[in-house]
């Protein structure tokens, strides 16, 4: 299945839902969007909701880790939620674990950037 | 039930998703669980995505194998491109270990494929191609009597 995302605004937060496989072509096609609607509406925090993501492999460790990086420099974060088994298996793998912020739905991860 | 198939397929990224399907069909008739089946997605991609980005540099043009093999309840896939090879195998299989950072790769490929798989086996050979062959035990497959 094609990956999609769906993509909501709330002040300086921005809001994926991601849909599909992202995989290696995945991420060549959405990175260069993401970074631009990133930049545009100046975006500070970002919360991945991974409820209807079928699959993952480390071509979207890499896209996640890239954009923490970048958001970790404007003192931003990152909140993953509704994750699914394999993709944390790959995230305990990786220690994105360690780093990341999870929240089991997006309204908590909405509420604990003050956006719900 | 023994089974072997043999594929040969363009180094563009969309076929990551074909290879994928092709490993989810091939162990399909041995009912996988889920389990399985995601583990064996993953590494299929990793290793294909590997011959593409490295293995070809990203070039359109050029040939990723695939052979899957079922024996007993043993199932081995093997990638192999004709690219451009690796000097140093060991570093390239060191978690987070990666030659394109700027592509924002995570350097996991081979962390998760040694991790998912019951063994992983590299062969590469400087500018002559890069093969990775790797078995797992599937639990689900009940080994028939002969």
């Amino acid at each position: 299945m094609a990956f999609t995302v769906q993509a909501e605004i709330k002040k300086n937060v921005l809001l994926l839902r991601m849909h599909g496989e992202l995989d290696h072509h995945a991420t060549e096609k959405i990175r260069e969007e993401l970074l631009n609607l990133m930049e545009e509406h100046d975006i500070t925090h970002l919360v991945l909701n991974l409820a209807e993501l079928e699959f993952m492999d480390s071509s979207g460790l890499g896209l996640m880790l890239g954009r923490y990086k970048h958001l970790q420099k404007k003192n931003g974060s990152m909140i993953i939620c509704a994750i699914s088994e394999p993709v944390k298996r790959l995230f305990e793998m990786s220690g994105l674990f360690r780093i990341m912020i999870i929240e089991s739905s997006e309204d908590q991860a909405l509420m604990r950037l003050g956006v719900a | 039930m023994n089974n072997e198939a043999i594929f040969k397929f363009r180094s563009i990224s969309e076929n990551e998703a074909f290879a994928r399907m092709v490993v989810a069909s091939f162990i399909a008739p041995y009912d996988p669980t889920i389990g399985e089946l995601t583990d064996l997605k993953t590494v299929v991609s990793e290793a294909v995505t590997n011959a593409i980005i490295h293995g070809y540099n990203g070039s359109h043009d050029q040939w990723v194998y695939m052979t899957l093999l079922m024996e007993e309840n043993v199932l081995t896939i093997e990638v192999k491109d004709e690219g451009i090879g690796m000097n140093d195998i060991e570093e390239a299989m060191q978690p987070l270990y990666t030659t394109k950072p700027e592509m924002e790769r995570s350097g996991m490929g081979f962390t998760i494929m040694e991790h998912f798989m019951d063994a992983v086996e590299v062969t590469s050979i400087a500018s002559k191609g890069t093969t990775i062959r790797m078995s797992k035990h599937l639990a689900s497959v009940q080994a028939e009597c002969h």
